[in-house]
C-alpha cells in the first residue's frame, strides 16, 4: 500500500491528480487524515528535492530568532518537513513582541553569531541593513545555482517584494534602482475595516465608505449601541500608532511623510492634505475612540473588537481575523471591508506591515540559512500554513488562488473581497530613511497631544514638522 | 589544630618565602577588588567614550568623535529640558509624598504589638511586587471599561477620568503607582529607626508634661533624621532613575508628559539605535545622581556626628 500511496501523493503534488480525486483514492487505500498529512509532506519534500540539492547542508544546526506570532506557530508546526527535506536541525528562541525587537537589536548590534535567520518587519531593515547587520538576499535570489528553480520569487506580491528592498539611501524609492533585498516577505497585513455585524445591525448602520462617513457611524455606535464605542485605532506613544489605519488613510488623502528638496528630506506632515486628514482623525478619536486611547496598542484594539467593546476597527485585517476565532465573545459576528478614507479616492491605499525573514550577516551558516528562508517563504510551506494553520495573509498570489484556502477564508465575510480590492495598491507608503522610528514616534506623541487638546491640530503639525526638520538636519539628512 | 586562621603564622610563612613575596602580598590581596572595579569601570568608560561620539548604529558612515557636541546640543533641545523637568517633578512628588506617608504609617505602628507587627509585614507586600507588574495591575485597575479605580472615582462624579491616558493626569497616576510600591520601603526604614530610639528623652518629656507636638518636632524628628536622610537618599536615587513603572504604563506619553531620563535613553538606544545620544543621557543622569548622593551622604555624616558625637 505504501508504494501506491506514495505514487498517489506524488501525482497530487505534481498536479496530475485533483484534491477530490486524492481524497477518494486515499480513502480507498484506507489512509486516514493524519497519515494523509504525513504522505503529503513527504511527497512535497520529494518534489522539492527533485531539482535542487536540499541536502547540501545536511547535519547543519540552524538557530532562529522568532516573534510569538501565528506565522511562527505555523512554521514550527511544519518544521519536520524542512528537517526531512534538508537533513538539518533547527532550534529557535521565541519572544513576545513587546521585547522581541529589543532582543533582535541586542543580538545584531553585538555581532552575535548565535542566530542565523530571524523574523523582522520591513521598517526595521532600514536600521539593520545600512548598519551592515543583514545579508543582501539578492546574492541568493539572483543566483540560479543557490536558489531552487521552483522557488518562484516572482510569485510573491510585487508591492511586498519592492517594500522589502531598499538602496539604503534616504528617500530612495523602495524597490528602486540599486535596492538591496534585506528580507523576504513571509506574511503581511492589510489595513482595512473589521467590524461587528451584530452591533452594526443593532444601530442600523452600514459599513463606512470614507472617513467622514466613518466619523458619523462611529459616533452613532458610541451614542446608540448601549456600551460599545465606535472605532478602535491604536494610540500608544509608538511608531506602531502611525503605520496601520492612520498612514493608510493619510496616504489616501494625498498626504506624504516627507518630500525631497534638493536631495534632502523635508517633513511634509503639515501639508494642507495632512492637516485636513489629521483634523478628521483627531475628531473621530475624541468623539468615538476608546477613553484610554493613548495607551492602545495592537492588543487592546483587537481584544476590544473580540469582546464586543468596540463597533469596528481600522487596523490590520488579520487582527480582525484572529479576533474572529478562539474563545472570543464576538466570534462569528465579525466582517471585513476595504476602506478608502478619501471620498474622492478611487481605491484604498493600504499601508502594509510585512512579517519577513532576514539573514544575519554574522551567521556562520549563511547558505544553510538561505535554504531555510527559501523553504519557509516557498509555496509549499505557505500553502500548508494557509490551509492548516493561521497563515493569513500569505504573500504569494498562488496561495490566495488555492481553492482550499479560498474555501477556508471565504467563511470570513468580506475577507477575500477586501484583499482583492486592496492588494493591487498595497505597499509601504513611508519614505525609507534611518530615523524612521524616532520620527514616527514623535508623530504619535504629537497626535496624543492633539487628541488630548493640549495643542490645536494645525499648530501641532507645524511644530512636529519643525522638530522633525531639525532632527533631519542634525543627522545630515535634511 | 590548623594554623590557617592564625595571621602571625601566615605572615611568618610569607616572610619565610622571601621579601619579594612579602612585597607582593598586599597587591595580591587587593586583586579581587581591582578586578571587580575594572568590571564596573569598563562599561562606564565605554559609555562615556560613546557619549563623545556621533554614533547611530543605523548610520555607521556618520560615526565620529564630536567631543561634547551632544551635550551642548541638549542645552538647546526643548525635549531634553522637558525630560529634566518631568524627572524632577516625578522625583520630588514621589519622594516627598512617600516620606510623609511612610513616616505617618511608621508613627502609627511604632508601638510593638502583635497587630502592629502583622500590619507592618502585610504593608510590605507591594514592595515585593515587581514595579512593572504593579504598573500593569494599575493599568487594569484604571481601565475606564472595567477598572475598579475608574468605577470608584465615577462614584464621585469623575466618570471620564482618564488616568494615564490624559497628559493632565498621567503624572498623578504614575506617582500613585510609585507610592503604592515604595511607601512600605520608607515605612519599614523609619519604623526600625523609631523603635531603636533611646526611650529616656521621651520618658523625661512625658514626666515634664511636654506637649506631643513639641516632642515630635524637637525630639522625635531630630533623632530620626539620619534614618530619614538615608531613606530619602535611596528613594531619590531610585526615583530619578525611574523606568519600569513609566514605560509599562505609558511608554513616556501621552505626548512627552512622562518622558523621564531612563525612558528617553532606552528609546534612543533600543528603538532609535542612537548610541551616542543614549550614552550622553545616561552620563548626565549619572552626574546628577552622583551629585545628589554626595550632598546626601555629607548631610548624613553631619547628622550622625551631631547625634553620636564626633569620633
Amino acid at each position: 500500500m505504501d508504494e501506491k500511496a506514495r505514487d498517489l501523493f506524488d501525482a497530487f503534488v505534481a498536479g496530475n491528480v485533483g484534491r477530490r480525486e486524492l481524497i477518494r483514492r486515499a480513502a480507498a487505500l484506507g489512509i486516514g487524515a493524519a497519515a494523509a498529512g504525513t504522505f503529503l509532506n513527504a511527497a512535497q519534500s520529494r518534489a522539492l528535492a527533485a531539482d535542487y540539492n536540499w541536502k547540501a547542508h545536511q547535519g547543519t544546526a540552524l538557530k532562529l530568532l522568532l516573534n510569538k506570532h501565528p506565522y511562527a506557530d505555523a512554521m514550527i508546526a511544519d518544521i519536520e518537513s524542512f528537517k526531512s527535506l534538508t537533513g538539518m536541525s533547527v532550534t529557535w528562541d521565541i519572544f513576545p513582541e513587546d521585547v522581541y525587537f529589543d532582543k533582535v537589536t541586542a543580538a545584531l548590534s553585538s555581532h552575535s553569531t548565535e542566530y542565523d535567520a530571524f523574523m523582522t518587519g520591513a521598517y526595521q531593515t532600514w536600521q539593520y541593513g545600512p548598519a551592515g547587520w543583514l545579508v543582501d538576499l539578492n546574492e541568493y535570489l539572483r543566483n540560479g545555482a543557490r536558489t531552487a528553480p521552483n522557488y518562484d520569487w516572482e510569485g510573491v506580491l510585487e508591492g511586498l517584494r519592492a517594500s522589502t528592498a531598499w538602496s539604503g539611501k534616504p528617500g530612495d524609492a523602495l524597490g528602486g534602482a540599486g535596492a538591496k533585498q534585506w528580507c523576504v516577505p513571509w506574511g503581511f497585513e492589510l489595513n482595512n475595516i473589521s467590524y461587528n455585524q451584530t452591533i452594526f445591525d443593532k444601530v442600523g448602520v452600514k459599513v463606512p465608505k470614507n472617513l467622514p462617513e466613518m466619523l458619523e457611524i462611529a459616533a452613532k455606535i458610541t451614542r446608540d449601541a448601549g456600551g460599545p464605542y465606535g472605532i478602535g485605532v491604536r494610540g500608544s506613544r509608538s511608531w506602531a500608532t502611525i503605520h496601520p489605519g492612520f498612514l493608510s488613510g493619510y496616504t489616501n488623502y494625498g498626504g506624504h511623510d516627507f518630500v525631497m528638496q534638493g536631495g534632502k528630506l523635508k517633513a511634509a506632515m503639515n501639508s494642507p492634505q495632512s492637516k485636513a486628514f489629521t483634523k478628521l482623525w483627531v475628531e473621530m478619536i475624541q468623539q468615538s475612540g476608546p477613553k484610554n486611547w493613548a495607551t492602545y496598542t495592537w492588543y487592546q484594539v483587537g481584544t476590544d473588537l473580540g469582546a464586543g467593546a468596540s463597533g469596528m476597527i481600522y487596523d490590520a485585517d488579520i487582527l480582525g481575523y484572529f479576533m474572529d476565532g478562539g474563545d472570543n465573545k464576538e466570534r462569528g459576528h465579525l466582517a471585513y471591508a476595504a476602506f478608502a478614507a478619501n471620498p474622492e479616492a478611487t481605491a484604498p491605499t493600504a499601508n502594509v506591515w510585512i512579517w519577513s525573514l532576514a539573514m544575519s550577516n554574522f551567521s556562520r551558516k549563511k547558505d544553510a540559512a538561505w535554504d531555510f528562508i527559501q523553504w519557509a517563504t516557498g509555496t509549499d510551506h505557505l500553502l500548508y500554513g494557509a490551509r492548516k494553520q493561521d497563515m493569513v495573509n500569505p504573500v504569494r498570489t498562488k496561495v490566495w488562488e488555492d481553492p482550499e484556502f479560498k474555501e477556508k477564508i471565504g467563511k470570513y465575510p468580506g475577507y477575500l473581497d477586501e484583499y482583492t480590492e486592496t492588494a493591487p495598491k498595497a505597499k509601504i507608503y513611508f519614505t525609507p530613511q534611518p530615523l524612521f522610528f524616532n520620527l514616527t514616534t514623535d508623530w504619535a506623541a504629537a497626535l496624543q497631544q492633539m487628541v488630548a487638546k493640549q495643542i490645536p491640530v494645525d499648530e501641532g503639525l507645524d511644530k512636529l514638522a519643525e522638530s522633525i526638520n531639525r532632527q533631519l538636519k542634525s543627522a545630515g539628512l535634511g | 589544630m590548623s594554623d590557617i586562621a592564625h595571621p602571625a603564622t601566615s605572615a611568618a610563612r610569607v616572610h619565610a618565602a622571601g621579601p619579594r613575596a612579602a612585597r607582593l602580598l598586599p597587591y595580591l590581596l587587593s586583586l579581587p577588588a581591582l578586578l571587580v572595579c575594572i568590571g564596573i569601570l569598563v562599561p562606564f568608560g565605554t559609555a562615556a567614550w560613546y557619549s563623545l561620539q556621533r554614533y547611530n548604529l543605523a548610520m555607521p558612515f556618520m560615526r565620529g568623535f564630536v567631543g561634547f557636541d551632544t551635550y551642548l546640543d541638549f542645552l538647546g533641545d526643548p525635549d531634553f529640558w522637558n525630560t529634566v523637568e518631568v524627572s524632577a517633578i516625578y522625583t520630588a512628588a514621589t519622594v516627598i509624598l512617600e516620606l510623609l506617608l511612610g513616616l505617618a504609617i511608621a508613627l502609627l505602628l511604632r508601638e510593638r504589638s502583635p497587630l502592629n507587627n502583622a500590619i507592618s509585614v502585610a504593608l510590605l507586600l507591594p514592595l515585593m511586587t515587581a514595579p512593572a507588574i504593579a504598573a500593569l495591575m494599575w493599568k487594569l485597575m484604571t481601565n475606564p471599561g472595567f477598572g475598579v479605580l475608574s468605577w470608584l472615582v465615577s462614584r464621585f462624579g469623575l466618570a471620564d477620568f482618564k488616568w494615564a491616558s490624559d497628559p493632565h493626569t498621567a503624572m498623578l497616576t504614575v506617582v500613585l503607582v510609585d507610592i503604592w510600591v515604595y511607601t512600605p520601603f520608607i515605612m519599614i526604614l523609619l519604623l526600625a529607626g523609631l523603635r531603636s530610639l533611646p526611650t529616656q528623652p521621651f520618658e523625661a518629656a512625658r514626666l515634664d508634661g511636654v506637649p506631643a507636638r513639641f516632642v515630635f518636632f524637637r525630639i522625635t524628628l531630630p533623632m530620626l533624621m539620619p534614618y530619614i536622610v538615608t531613606a530619602t537618599l535611596f528613594r531619590l536615587l531610585d526615583s530619578i532613575q525611574q523606568f519600569d513603572i513609566v514605560y509599562a504604563m505609558t511608554q513616556g506619553g501621552p505626548g512627552d508628559s512622562l518622558m523621564v531620563f531612563q525612558v528617553r535613553a532606552y528609546l534612543e538606544f533600543f528603538q532609535y539605535t542612537n548610541v551616542g545620544r543614549s550614552a550622553a543621557l545616561m552620563m548626565i543622569l549619572w552626574a546628577l545622581t552622583y551629585a545628589l548622593s554626595n550632598v546626601f551622604v555629607k548631610q548624613w555624616l553631619r547628622l550622625r556626628e551631631r547625634t553620636h558625637g564626633a569620633y
